[in-house]
């Protein structure tokens, strides 16, 4: 065979032929959805649409999904490419990434035109869950983090709880997922470097602010080492809850070949767990960086 | 063609009768695939290899990507055997096909006291992944050599009554021998071939890129190689041969079975076509009913080798 994706077998669409007596059904498929948009939305972020099956749309916030990649010119990325959850239409059966173009994997996503395909694996791993009691909560988030923690607006807005999110960027025009938020009534505060607001000292600031109003009652973070332990000792401090998405270089996203491991401290204990099995989401306190 | 044309995928290999010569290879399978594919499909399930001493595994990063390959030192991260007895071997007991369990030791007692150890109900093969070191030779991997694979078979064999699979490394020079050495040993079946030591250098930084400095390389750039050596020790055995080594397709299973293997394992090909080895097993059925084989053992050793007068100089001769 050759070395290029084309040529290895896809899982055929339809379901095997003859049906077994205890139906089997999958809960993650690997299937080739059709794209429905792949745009800019900054100098770094790109935003790609698909359309795809009822299992891949019932995605939850901070699930990921494993990307096979096209090859761009010279370039032949091997592995799969883990992407959060942007977005999920269970009912349009859509789902949504937003992506940074670092390497060989995300150039080649940034080749798929509209009306193209791709090659999606999902929904992968634990993503955040939410408290009905929890009245406000708190997200923080930089980097893909900003694309990772965006689709808890809307979940938060069913649950009927309140968000702040603290966005944080290099500058203001890299900074994504702002509308989203407010679309679904959430506070932003943008922190940048530019604008020398983004450091640990003044999120500390701001978070404190927060929790003495009484509208912290959860964080949810990801995309920052230093922002996690700004939150922290908040959360020790001040007995309070949270959750945080883990990034972690995959093969196989679910959980066979351990490449994705990470130490966890657990009541004191050193833990190892696989990212994309045990996580992406975490326990903010059981987290180290 | 009319009418119902039946085909036989069952296969013996080893001891044991599978439905299908389709499985998973040790270190790329676990229970989290039974969210994509059915596990009653396949023809036998592989676990991670298992080891007595507790370990930790290899530093990160722990894979690296190649053209058409990966480099993987994970090395064999293990709870030890009551966790494996008490966690692992039940999550596949509600499963109907045969469960292979994977072990490693650095000595050939270790072998053999992991396998007798092991063999227990629910268990119904036993695979010697002898491709790791052996500190009784200076961590040499005991597949490297006929003599150091046939005292650990030989071990194994007296230790347990199970079907015993032994591993072999694609490092070595002598497969064939290794594998002579192996059956003679009393092994029922030889797996062909675990990972090529093989290392990537990044260029930005001048380190290696994995935690480990080397690592062993799969995938679809190592099929070529692997199925020469598969031919090899088809030549060499008469025990089983199970291939392994790069296969994503149907069409890749079936050469590994022309080329002499009664079954093969599917490993990183799961990574990136999770429910590849069912499209695999779909697709050999397909290829034999169009072909109008009746039985999948049909293809094993098929391959059409033309008698020449000089085999070396065969490729040379002029068209006639
Ligand atoms: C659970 C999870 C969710 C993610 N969500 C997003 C997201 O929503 N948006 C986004 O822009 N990025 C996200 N990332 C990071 C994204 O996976 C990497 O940017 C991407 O894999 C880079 O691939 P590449 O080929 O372009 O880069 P290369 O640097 O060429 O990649 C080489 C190898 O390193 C791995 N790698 C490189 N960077 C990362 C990283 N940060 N995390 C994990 N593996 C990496 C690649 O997967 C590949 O195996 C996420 C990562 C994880 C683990
Ligand atoms: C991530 C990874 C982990 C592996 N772990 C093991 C292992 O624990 N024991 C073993 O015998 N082989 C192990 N292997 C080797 C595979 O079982 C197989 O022999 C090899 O990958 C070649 O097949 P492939 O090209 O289909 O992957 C591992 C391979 C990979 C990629
Ligand atoms: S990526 Fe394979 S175990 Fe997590």
């Amino acid at each position: 065979m050759s070395l290029d994706h084309s040529s290895v077998t896809m899982q055929p669409a339809a379901a095997p032929s003859a049906p077994p007596p205890v139906p089997w059904k999958p809960s993650i498929v690997a299937e080739v959805a059709k794209v429905v948009a792949n745009t800019a939305v900054n100098a770094e972020y790109r935003h790609l649409v698909v359309d795809c099956s009822e299992i891949a749309a019932s995605a939850r916030p901070g699930q990921f999904f494993q990307l096979l990649c096209p090859h761009p010119v010279g370039e032949q990325p091997f592995l799969r490419r883990p992407m959060s959850l942007y977005g999920a239409d269970r009912t349009r059966r859509r789902v949504e990434f937003l992506y940074k173009v670092t390497g060989a994997g995300t150039r080649g996503l940034d080749t798929i035109e509209k009306g193209g395909t791709l090659d999606i694996m999902g929904p992968l791993g634990q993503g955040f869950t939410l408290d009905s009691k929890w009245r406000h909560v708190v997200a923080i988030g930089r980097g893909a983090g900003l694309a990772t923690l965006a689709p808890l607006a809307k979940a938060a807005k069913a649950n009927g709880t309140k968000v702040t999110a603290i966005l944080s960027a290099r500058r203001p025009e890299l900074l994504v997922s702002v509308d989203i938020f407010k679309r679904h009534g959430a506070d932003v505060v943008p922190v940048t470097d530019s604008e020398q607001t983004s450091g640990p000292g003044n999120v500390e600031r701001i978070l404190r602010g927060l929790i003495a109003e009484g509208r912290c009652d959860a964080f949810f973070t990801c995309g920052s080492i230093r922002l996690m332990r700004v939150q922290q000792r908040l959360a020790i401090e001040f007995g309070l809850p949270g959750q945080v998405a883990m990034e972690q270089q995959m093969a196989c996203g679910i959980g066979l070949c351990y490449c994705c491991v990470r130490d966890f401290n657990v009541a004191g204990e050193i833990v190892n767990r696989r990212v994309c099995w045990d996580g992406p989401v975490f326990d903010l306190l059981e987290a180290l960086p | 063609m009319i009418g119902p044309f039946s085909i036989d995928l069952s296969v013996e290999v080893g001891g044991i009768k599978l439905r299908n010569p389709v499985m998973p290879a040790s270190g790329t399978f676990a229970e989290g695939l039974e969210k994509v594919i059915d596990f009653n499909r396949l023809g036998a399930l592989v676990t991670k290899t298992v080891t007595r001493e507790l370990r930790a595994g290899n530093p990160l990063p722990r894979v690296v990507e190649r053209p058409g390959s990966l480099i993987n030192a994970i090395g064999i991260p293990s709870k030890g055997v009551p966790h494996f007895i008490e966690k692992i071997i039940p999550q596949y007991a509600a499963y109907d096909p045969p469960l292979v369990v994977s072990i490693s030791a650095p000595t050939a007692e270790g072998f053999a006291s992991l396998a007798a150890e092991l063999t227990l109900p629910g268990v119904s093969v036993i695979e010697a992944n002898i491709s790791c070191p052996n500190i009784e030779e200076d961590g040499k991997a005991f597949a490297m050599r006929a003599e150091s694979a046939e005292k650990v078979t030989r071990q194994l064999r007296s230790a347990t009554k199970l079907p015993l699979w032994v591993k072999l490394t694609p490092n070595t020079g002598e497969i064939a021998e290794v594998a002579r050495a192996v059956e003679g040993a009393g092994a029922d079946a030889v797996v062909v071939a675990n990972t090529f030591l093989s290392m990537a250098i990044d260029l930005k930084t001048f380190k290696p890129c994995l935690g480990n400095i080397m690592g062993g390389l799969s995938g679809p750039a190592i099929k070529p190689i692997v199925v020469r050596q598969v031919f090899q020790c088809a030549k060499s055995v008469k025990i089983p041969i199970i291939g392994c080594g790069g296969i994503s397709s149907a069409e890749d299973a079936i050469e590994y079975m022309l080329a002499g293997a009664s079954a093969v394992q599917v490993g990183t090909a799961t990574f990136l076509q999770p429910a590849a080895m069912v499209s695999i097993i779909d697709g050999i059925e397909m290829f034999c009913l169009q072909r109008e084989i009746s039985s999948v053992t049909e293809l094993v050793h098929g391959v059409v080798i033309e008698e020449a007068d000089d085999q070396d100089l065969a490729w040379l001769s002029p068209p006639t």
